[in-house]
């Protein structure tokens, strides 16, 4: 199969080229570039304006964080996740955080699992309008790019109200959340949700039917579905081609079961069905920040963390007047909680794709390992199979219509 | 949605390659399956091919470096059948005096990347690999920085007063 889908490596490209041997022209894009992405190199073989192959050169942005939360204890580790895809931080804090609590085997309560709810859908919308409005910003469609970080900001308001940071959040910890929600969140948010839909319907109404938009899209870096899974694909590039597969639906967590949302497909996987889908979700995220957002209405004030003692500490009121407590506390802050020993896996529906947390525990303190299933670096292996015989155009179209962003790709 | 559990796939799996499986574990609802090196890839194939079972979508491959374990390198990899919504974990060793494993890239495009980088970052060599070359580190680097004995350290800032012992080691960092 491999024959049929290739994944070429830069030096498959140059090497010919620097020996002479070929007929094509070798082009270096990247790793700074206004249309990649971020530090993405590409080294893309030309005919003319006829891209022949391509290959992607990763690790500019490589920080070592898998290895760096090896000397993390669990809880400081969290912070390095944020740092992994950077659009979407609370998708990656909820990847660890389930990952660890699978292991340890914590209950969260119910509210804290739908404020994670609304959270990361939040997040998804705010996923979502960064790659809308950098996607149009590379098909010269500038308006939209301002009108999404319009509302992008909305978004990011809300982070800080309930956590203090716009982006690096870490607001989704092992065992809960962070804080609490802040008295203004919910009818903040109530005002977004209410003003969102209308939103969308502008960016629609300027890039869906837009003659120019589709004649960019459509039939452009098609791949079926057979080869999007042969090659990982998952997320929206997944369900361009038809397959509907969301973890969200197929192993659910964080209570999804529970709420009432739809699995937008694609038919045959070009950009322009990429762009549907995404736009599509955007839509299903809102209305599952409005259960959420209900839920949340309807429910008393509750826990946002987990009362297992083996990850949290007793409540203040009792460290107060209890030595044990107070040393439990101690020990809990200095030390950091112990999984057993043993590993767990994770996968959670980020806006990019599948995003998956490997765990390793050795009974200690601190991860013995922690890998992240990455959907941007696996996704970037299907760029040669799409971006064949296509303009170097398209290529630009192409790499934003995947969706990758650099900090998960090299993590 | 034909439905699919863990009990069904340990016995087709136990069916047909009861000798390779090494060990079996179910924590958390997960099925894992440790495997012999020899019988990687044909059981990688079984489950991808398998009318019954169809577990075509690799999802993660990843690998652990267990120092002070014998065999120190493990390598994890997840499959995932759509049809079904299920997932297994396949898990293979390697010896750190032979740490090489079969690749599965071949029967998997997805897993290209993923060996690469567990290659480039742990040192487990993929045999069969299209072709093996570091991914995420400069390609001259020399080690194999996730491997437990491998420092987390940090990068010396060249000054003009040790530029000199710093560029011998990493010749492109002068421009």
């Amino acid at each position: 199969m491999a024959q049929t889908l290739p994944v070429p490596t830069p030096h498959e490209i140059t090497g010919p080229a620097l020996a002479g041997t070929t007929e094509t022209m070798v082009l270096n894009m990247g790793p700074h570039h206004p249309s990649t992405h971020g530090v993405l190199r590409l080294v893309v073989e030309l005919d003319g304006e006829v891209v022949v192959n391509v290959a992607a050169d990763v690790g500019f942005l490589h920080t070592g964080i898998e290895k760096t939360m090896e000397s993390r204890t669990y809880q400081q580790a969290v912070v390095l996740t944020d740092r992994m895809d950077y659009l979407a931080p609370l998708s990656n804090n909820l990847s660890y955080a389930l990952a660890v609590e699978k292991l340890i085997g914590v209950e969260i309560p119910e509210r804290a699992q739908t404020i994670r709810v609304l959270m990361v859908e939040l997040q998804r919308i705010s996923s979502h309008l960064v790659w809308l409005g950098t996607h149009a910003l590379d098909l010269a469609a500038m308006s939209v790019f301002l009108y999404a970080f319009r509302e992008r900001e909305q978004i990011l308001d809300l982070f800080e109200l309930v956590s203090g940071a716009r982006l690096m959040t870490s607001y989704i910890r092992v065992g809960g959340l962070a804080y609490d929600l802040p008295a203004d969140f919910l009818p903040t948010v109530d005002t977004f949700l209410k003003r969102m839909p209308a939103c969308v319907d502008e960016y629609e109404a300027l890039l869906t039917g837009n003659p120019l938009w589709l004649e960019r899209t459509v039939g452009v870096g098609i791949i079926d579905a057979e080869a999007a899974v042969a090659y990982g694909l998952t997320g929206a590039n997944l369900r361009a081609t038809g397959i509907p597969y969301d973890v969200r639906k197929a192993m659910p967590y964080t209570g999804y079961e529970s709420y009432d949302f739809a699995i937008p497909v694609g038919k045959q996987g070009d950009i322009y069905d990429r762009y549907r889908v995404r736009m599509a979700e955007m839509r299903q995220s809102i209305s599952l920040c409005r259960q959420a957002w209900e839920r949340l209405n309807a429910m008393p004030p509750g826990n946002f963390q987990t009362a297992d003692r083996r990850i949290m500490p007793p409540p203040k009121s009792e460290i107060t007047h209890s030595m044990e407590a107070l040393i439990h506390h101690f020990k809990l802050w200095t030390e950091g909680f112990k999984p057993p020993q043993g590993d767990a896996y994770m996968s959670i529906e980020s806006p990019r794709g599948i995003l998956g947390c490997y765990v390793v525990s050795d009974g200690g303190p601190k991860p013995w390992r922690v890998h992240f299933r990455s959907p941007s670096f696996i996704s970037l292996q299907s760029l040669a199979h799409m971006g064949k015989g296509r303009l170097m155009a398209d290529l630009v179209a192409l790499i934003a219509s995947l969706d990758p962003v650099l900090g998960e790709v090299d993590r | 949605m034909v439905p699919m559990n863990n009990q069904t796939v340990l016995t087709s799996i136990r069916e047909r390659f009861a000798q390779a499986v090494l060990g079996v574990a179910e924590v958390r609802g997960d099925l894992n399956i440790t495997l012999r090196r020899e019988a990687w890839v044909e059981v990688a194939r079984f489950f991808r091919d398998e009318p019954t079972l169809r577990y075509t979508f690799l999802e993660n491959l990843c690998g652990v470096d267990y120092l002070g374990r014998t065999p120190r390198f493990e390598v994890v990899v997840h499959l995932v059948s759509i049809e079904h919504l299920h997932r297994i974990c396949l898990k293979v060793g390697a010896p750190e005096e032979d740490p090489c494993v079969p690749s599965l890239a071949l029967l998997f495009p997805t897993a290209n990347y993923q060996e690469r980088e567990t290659w480039d970052l742990l040192g487990i060599s993929f045999e069969g690999h299209p072709d093996l070359c570091r991914i995420l580190m400069p390609d001259d680097w020399v080690g194999h920085p996730q491997r437990k004995d491998y420092p987390l350290g940090e990068e010396e800032v060249a000054f003009t007063f040790n530029q000199e012992r710093i560029y011998a080691q990493k010749p492109f960092a002068k421009e």
